[in-house]
Formats: structure tokens, C-alpha cells, sequence
């Protein structure tokens, strides 16, 4: 399959950024370069807005302070980049259907589509399951069909939103092996989990947030081995962040 | 049973007994038809767009779904009658009038139905669709397919509203024996002439066809289902 090379909305910059939603500050100060390379995974409790800064980066959701810039364009159409968020909506047609619904509306031709459909179906192992609706595959299966509907755009930036959050070890397993082959084939993923083994498992590179702010952004292995805040200490030592 | 009840019409294939019923479903299932082609997409722009006093129009016309069936063929009489504005038209007691009397007191049930069904959609559909960089009118065709199950509900109330009606076709089409009598109008006529035997057997049909086109939908929505889930 083919995944597009240059990384035109990369490098994702986000300078200062603060997300405000009434008297609540969701996002705080943030900021953030979202560089090719590694995975970026994005840790921290619920609600420290890990989905917030990815709906931002993607440019679902506009900021309130600071600013955001893809490949150094403030006003970045979002078809280089797509997100699976973390309870996706199966739309109401056959797994295949769903495919062909993002091909078309990432513009390509009618007569590419069945062609694609069929090899992202093989990519997420839905082979067998193409002609079902979609709405009655398990979790593991929606959400392997979620992430073929977010490559029907040949992604070069894909976010991904706790994408195993509710799944079995077995689902998890199948969703991070094509995480790595999505990341192998050069496109850059940030993805957010509250699971340290996952972040682990995934990630090149870390970013620690909570209560909104990000607290501390590091490779890895820097941060597994020895965390520079006092937070991040916490997270790892399983304390609990509140 | 007597010579002249509606089960001795029935089981005798009666022309006249027919062409009531063949009227009825052909006045109420076009006005359907018609209402659904405005209030379909008009519910679907109303639950997707936002305007300086769209909350208003909304209350109007959840409102409109209460038009009382008289004023509504009153205001059609008026408009199709010879003096009205389109009296050249030679519309007025004939079927066609009968169909747009209808149409006018459906499509305001189909659009106010569409509108919270597709605005509830919506707000599942919103982050997929805007993730997709979805276009506006790709948007609302895609929210219309994917709530056509709800939508047959909207459409069948449609049509018990007009299947049932008698008040505007009565004004507008004027219960003539043969061209615009139907069920609901025949029913009227013959409580009036006393023959009550006659007006509870067309009642019976009336429900009868009333349940089996539900039943029809209800099949046809489970199938439905069972494919695109």
C-alpha cells in the first residue's frame, strides 16, 4: 500500500497554546513540535487533555491562545493528516462501505476505490468481514476498520486517540502491530494512551500532560529511565496523578 | 352481510368499492411522496445550518404539524378556487387538489421528524465527518442515507396523517361518487346517510390497508438492518 512521502504538514508546531472552554482551561501554555521520526505518544490521567491537543493538532478544534502551524502554514486543509478517535463512529453501511466513504471523500476516483478498499481491508485483517455491517463488528474489528477508514487518506501525520483503550490484549495487539507498520512505512503517528506498558510498546517519543499543561516531553528511553519532574516520577512509580 | 356491507364489496371484488381504495392510496401515498421530496431535505438544512431566528422556525414548524386539516383545505380552496390566484389552473375537485391539500399538512411532519433525527445524527456523525473534511451537501446526503430507518418512521407518520384526513380533501376534492371520493370521505358520507353497517366496513379496510403498509415498512426496515446494520 502506498503512503504518501513528503511530510508537508509536518513539522506540526504548536506555540503556547491554551484551549479554553468557558471558565475551563482544557489546554495550558503547550508547546510542541510534532517532528517526523518515531512515534509521539502522549501520556497523562483522564482529563489531562491528551484528546484535546490532538483534536487541536489535527485542526478540529480552534485555539483560544498561541498558535498552531503545519509544515509552517497557519491554515492547513487537514487532507495530509487523519485522526482515529477513541470511540469511532461506525457509519451505517458494510466495513468495505466505510472504506470506500473516506476514499471518496479524500477525493479518489470511483474507479480506484474498490482496488484501495480491498488492500486496506487485508492491511487491518477485516479479510472475510468486508461485506458486513459495520455496526456489528466487535470493538476490536470497529476499531481496526476506524483506522483503515483514517489510511483511506494516505496519511502523512495520523493521530490516534487511546485507540485500544476498551480493547482486549489480543485487539491491542492487532491495532499496535499496524501502528508499527504504519510508522515503518514513514508515516508519523502521535498517539495518546494511559498505558505505560503501551507507551513503552510505541513510543519513540514522550509527552507527559497533566491538568492540562505539558509537564515533560522527552525520547523514550530517557524518560522510562529517569523522568526529569517530579510528576513524571509519579506516573511511572504508578502514583496517581490528580 | 348484507348486499350493500363493505365485506360483501370486498369479497365480490366490487369496481366501485376499489377505485375508493385505489383513490385513497393514490392521493395519500403522492402527497407522502411529495412531502417527503420538500421536507426531506428541508429538515435535514434546517438540523445542519445555523441563522438569526432558525429557533423560530423550528418552534413554527413543529407547530405546522397540528395544521387543523379544514383551514389547510380552506386555504387550498381558496387559492384553486375560480376567483383565486390559481383558480386557471381547473385544479379544485379534482384529485390533484386533493394531493396538494395533503402534501401541505405532510410535509411539515416529514421536515420537523427529518430535522431532530438528522440533528441527532449529527452530533454522533460531527467529529468522523469533520475529521473526513466531509463537504456541506456530501454531509447532508450521507446524515439522509444513514437515518433512512428513522426516516420511514417520519414518512409512515406522514401517511397516517393523510391516510387518515378528511377534513381538506373534502373541501378541495368534494366527495364526488366515482373521481374524488375515498375512504375517509366515503366513511363521512355514509355516518351522515345513516347507513352505519356500510361506514364501519370502509372503517375495517381503512385500518386494515393502514396496518399492512406498516407492517410493510417494518419488514422492509428489519431487512434493511440486517444489511447495512
Amino acid at each position: 500500500m502506498s503512503m504518501r512521502g513528503p511530510l508537508s504538514d509536518l513539522p506540526v508546531m504548536l506555540e503556547e497554546v491554551g484551549i479554553v472552554a468557558g471558565e475551563v482551561t482544557i489546554l495550558d501554555g503547550i508547546s510542541l513540535t510534532i517532528a517526523p521520526g518515531a512515534p509521539t505518544v502522549l501520556i497523562g490521567p483522564n482529563g489531562s487533555g491528551k484528546t484535546t491537543l490532538l483534536r487541536a493538532a489535527m485542526g478540529l478544534i480552534p485555539v483560544t491562545r498561541g498558535r498552531i502551524t503545519w509544515g509552517g502554514q497557519e491554515a492547513s486543509p487537514p487532507d495530509r493528516r487523519a485522526i482515529l478517535f477513541q470511540r469511532p463512529v461506525m457509519l451505517r453501511r458494510s466495513a468495505a462501505g466505510n472504506i470506500s466513504y473516506a476514499l471518496a471523500a479524500a477525493g479518489v476516483p470511483r474507479a480506484d476505490r474498490s482496488a484501495r478498499t480491498a488492500e486496506l481491508i487485508v492491511m487491518v485483517g477485516l479479510q472475510g468481514l468486508a461485506r458486513r455491517p459495520a455496526r456489528r463488528l466487535s470493538g476490536g474489528e470497529q476499531q481496526r476498520l476506524a483506522l483503515a477508514r483514517a489510511l483511506a487518506r494516505s496519511p502523512a501525520l495520523l493521530f490516534l486517540d487511546e485507540p485500544s483503550a476498551s480493547l482486549d490484549p489480543a485487539a491491542t495487539k492487532a491495532i499496535e502491530d499496524i501502528v508499527r507498520d504504519i510508522a515503518a512505512r514513514g508515516v508519523k503517528v502521535m498517539m495518546s494512551t494511559h498505558d505505560l506498558a503501551q507507551a513503552r510498546r510505541i513510543g519513540g517519543e514522550v509527552a507527559l500532560m497533566h491538568r492540562g499543561r505539558l509537564i515533560e516531553s522527552a525520547r523514550a528511553m530517557e524518560f522510562f529511565n529517569s523522568p526529569r519532574t517530579e510528576e513524571g516520577r509519579c506516573f511511572l512509580a504508578g502514583e496517581l496523578l490528580v | 352481510m348484507g348486499e350493500g356491507s363493505a365485506l360483501h364489496l370486498v369479497l365480490t371484488g366490487d369496481p366501485g368499492l376499489y377505485a375508493i381504495v385505489g383513490l385513497s392510496l393514490e392521493v395519500s401515498l403522492s402527497a407522502v411522496l411529495f412531502a417527503a421530496l420538500i421536507g426531506v431535505p428541508l429538515g435535514a438544512m434546517l438540523a445542519l445550518t445555523r441563522f438569526p431566528g432558525r429557533e423560530v422556525v423550528i418552534v413554527a414548524l413543529n407547530a405546522m404539524m397540528g395544521l387543523p386539516p379544514v383551514v389547510v383545505g380552506l386555504a387550498i380552496f381558496l387559492l384553486l378556487s375560480r376567483s383565486g390566484p390559481l383558480g386557471a389552473w381547473g385544479l379544485l375537485f379534482t384529485p390533484q387538489a386533493m394531493i396538494i391539500a395533503q402534501t401541505v399538512l405532510v410535509t411539515p411532519i416529514i421536515a420537523a421528524l427529518t430535522r431532530q433525527t438528522i440533528e441527532d445524527l449529527w452530533v454522533e456523525y460531527h467529529d468522523e465527518l469533520a475529521a473526513m473534511s466531509v463537504g456541506a451537501a456530501t454531509r447532508i446526503v450521507t446524515l439522509v442515507w444513514d437515518a433512512r430507518f428513522s426516516l420511514v418512521t417520519a414518512l409512515l407518520a406522514g401517511w397516517g396523517r393523510a391516510a387518515a384526513e378528511v377534513g381538506a380533501i373534502i373541501i378541495v376534492g368534494g366527495n364526488i361518487d366515482g373521481f374524488t371520493r375515498t375512504m375517509t370521505t366515503a366513511i363521512a358520507l355514509e355516518t351522515s346517510k345513516g347507513d352505519l353497517p356500510l361506514a364501519i366496513g370502509l372503517g375495517v379496510v381503512l385500518i386494515s390497508i393502514v396496518i399492512l403498509i406498516n407492517a410493510l415498512a417494518w419488514g422492509a426496515r428489519r431487512a434493511g438492518e440486517r444489511y447495512a446494520g
